[in-house]
């Protein structure tokens, strides 16, 4: 059984009577397990597809499946509890909370998933330290580098334990070092059993995954397994 | 998500904004301010009346002429003349009302007195004999009337200290003359200051007997008041039940809705001074309460601004799991702290100005005005500063909470 299904799926936005078409009758299968890379110019529709498959979003028509269930009626509630428990995000921006330190940040998700004030520390100190910012613990995360934000993103989205990190241009904001540190923690989440699904439109992060779907005008061109796949602790950046 | 989560939310998100937060708030803390302090010195008020009041003894009825529900539209006159000195004569007799110790009429109207050159417009007082113990009066200097002075409709005259003070400066007042409406009037007392009273200023009056003043000076025959001292204030109840029939039966009325004099003790009087010091309270506080009204609608302006401002904030706690429930509790907890804040401040600052208000009034114009603590005006302003904070932060919640999480993790 696939951890995610989508079957026919189509998504069009309307603004004014204008209909843009963001996906078009997409059907795809992620395996638990898997380090999907999903590739395409700027409005090919791959961030609406990761938007889609991050449950952020819902499809026009066309069905979803997590674990084998279909999604198309659950309620708003549901489909955060299931954001909550199964998945985690890292955006290009961040999205952190500027005037929270970083060990408020990454207890967010612990919050809405229900832990008691001491699992929240010791899961979100856990993770901080997984990331290599336990030295920065406090620190409010405006006063931390571009390389380090996206480190607390990771910490966050690793913290409730997820079944699938999707991340969207992870390193688009990253200088290449900090990039490359990042790519490793997903190549690691990867080794430990986490599915990953980033969306990226560089080739050399694509070339760190295991799979390739290239995206355009809403549909997919191509879906192929990674070749030379890029190891990055081997490529000797890391540490 | 529990509480503690929500309220630690809401403060960490009205911190980041402390100057635009303490503006918002700042009309409620003006509202809650002049509700508590309109209240508080509504209270104070009711009481310092209601004390006066009680100076006028509580065994003391007083008889007014004229139909209490006397209004225009039915047509009937006010008959303030219907009061005569048959019906003091009526009530003076012990079988018509035997609870009665005194019967003192009296009238008043406004007079001149003057002492050579010096004028001093005041309250004329005419009474019966006995008017200085109903009212509980002393004199300082000289005496009182006799009820013989008063048969006679002596010439004489009893000065408030201030009147006195104001026409003879600090020489001897007693026995010298004073001319009232191109009268002569021989001084026989003066008052001993008294302060504040609820209805006549009695430093400023002068008081003569009833029947000289109706002769001389006011020119009728009628009785604007009859003072009658039941024995004690148990038989007050059945003393007014005399008079009643006494009146009755001397003005020829078999109809009760027909009388045309009503009676006033110091229970009624008191009773309806709290209801008017109430509505005058209730009055001020609701059009304080408006203010309230315009700083709900500021505060719920700034959460509709704060609440887009904020759009990112929202779409990633919704990607992070967060439900709509958790984000509308967030900011209408957020909505209501800020009233609840401002209510606080709003009894603080109310307590103290009406504190301040007291001790003014006593400082400078000598009036014992009591401070009243606002407990009752407290809780309405904390109850309605909550409430305001709930409805005016609803809608601001919940369009933040209805947002989707996708699109406000695009917002730009």
């Amino acid at each position: 059984m696939a951890l995610i299904e989508i079957k026919n799926l189509s998504k069009i936005y309307r603004d004014n009577e204008i209909e843009t078409v963001g996906l078009n009758n997409i059907s795809l299968k992620i395996d638990e397990g898997e380090f999907v890379a999903i590739m395409g110019p700027s409005g090919s529709g791959k961030s609406t597809l990761l938007q889609i498959l991050g449950c952020l979003d819902r499809p026009t028509s066309g069905q979803y499946l997590i674990d084998g269930k279909f999604l198309d009626n659950y309620t708003d509630n549901e489909l955060a509890k299931i954001r909550n428990k199964k998945m985690g995000f890292v955006f290009q921006a961040f999205n952190l909370l500027p005037r929270l330190s970083v060990l408020e940040n990454v207890k967010l998700p612990l919050i809405y998933g229900g832990y008691n004030e001491p699992e929240r520390n010791k899961i979100a100190f856990d993770m901080i330290k997984l990331v290599g910012l336990e030295d920065r613990i406090n620190y409010k995360t405006s006063k931390l580098s571009g390389g380090q934000k996206q480190r607390v993103a990771v910490a966050r989205a690793l913290a409730n334990n997820p079944r699938v990190v999707f991340a969207d241009e992870p390193t688009g904001n990253l200088d290449s070092k900090s990039g490359e540190i990042i790519l490793d923690f997903f190549q690691e989440l990867n080794d430990k059993g986490h599915t990953v699904v980033v969306v990226t439109h560089e080739s050399y992060v694509a070339q760190s995954a295991k799979r390739i779907i290239q995206v355009r005008d809403g549909r997919i061109e191509s879906d192929v397994l990674v070749k030379d796949r890029r190891i990055i602790k081997e490529d000797g950046l890391i540490k | 998500m529990n509480i503690k989560d929500i309220f630690k939310m809401s403060l960490t998100g009205l911190s980041t904004h402390r100057v635009r937060s303490f503006l918002t708030i700042l009309g409620i803390v003006i509202g809650i301010t002049a509700i508590t302090l309109v209240t508080s010195l509504g209270n104070s008020a009711e009481e310092l009346i209601l004390g006066e009041l009680k100076t006028l003894g509580p065994n003391n009825i007083f008889v007014i002429p004229g139909r209490q529900d006397a209004s225009f539209a039915s047509g009937s006159a006010l008959l303030t003349d219907s009061l005569k000195e048959k019906d003091v004569d009526a009530l003076s007799k012990k079988s018509n009302v035997p609870g009665a110790v005194k019967v003192v009429p009296f009238v008043f109207g406004p007079v001149t007195v003057s002492f050579d050159a010096e004028n001093y417009s005041t309250t004329l007082l005419g009474g019966g004999g006995g008017i200085d113990e109903i009212y509980g009066l002393e004199t300082k200097d000289g005496e009182f009337f006799s009820a013989d002075e008063v048969y006679q409709k002596a010439e004489v005259v009893v000065l408030g200290s201030k009147v006195a003070e104001e026409l003879f400066g600090n020489s001897d007042v007693v026995g010298q003359k004073v001319k009232m409406k191109d009268k002569t009037f021989r001084v026989i007392g003066v008052l001993e200051e008294k302060g504040q009273s609820p209805f006549v200023d009695f430093d400023k009056v002068a008081i003569v007997p009833y029947t000289t003043a109706q002769q001389y000076i006011l020119g009728y025959k009628y009785i604007q008041r009859i003072a009658i001292t039941a024995k004690d204030e148990a038989s007050v109840a059945g003393t007014v039940k005399d008079i009643e029939q006494t009146l009755r039966d001397s003005h020829n009325i078999t109809d009760p809705d027909k009388d045309d004099f009503f009676i006033q003790t110091q229970k009624d009087l008191a009773a309806t001074l709290s209801t008017i010091t109430s509505v005058l309270t209730l009055l001020l506080a609701s059009i304080a309460a408006i203010s309230l009204v315009v700083g709900g609608v500021g505060i719920m302006n700034i959460m509709l601004v704060s609440v887009t401002e904020r759009t990112k904030e929202i779409g990633l706690r919704k990607a992070l799991g967060a439900k709509n429930s958790d984000i509308l509790s967030q900011f209408l907890v957020e909505a209501v702290l800020l009233t609840g804040i401002g209510g606080v401040l709003g009894i603080f600052f109310g307590s103290l100005f009406s504190y301040l208000g007291t001790v003014i009034a006593y400082r400078f114009y000598d009036i014992n005005f009591p401070f009243s603590s606002p407990i009752s005006g407290a809780l309405l302003g904390i109850g309605v500063s909550t409430v305001i904070g709930f409805i005016f932060g609803i809608y601001p919640a919940r369009q933040a909470s209805k947002k989707s999480p996708m699109e406000a993790l695009r917002y730009e």
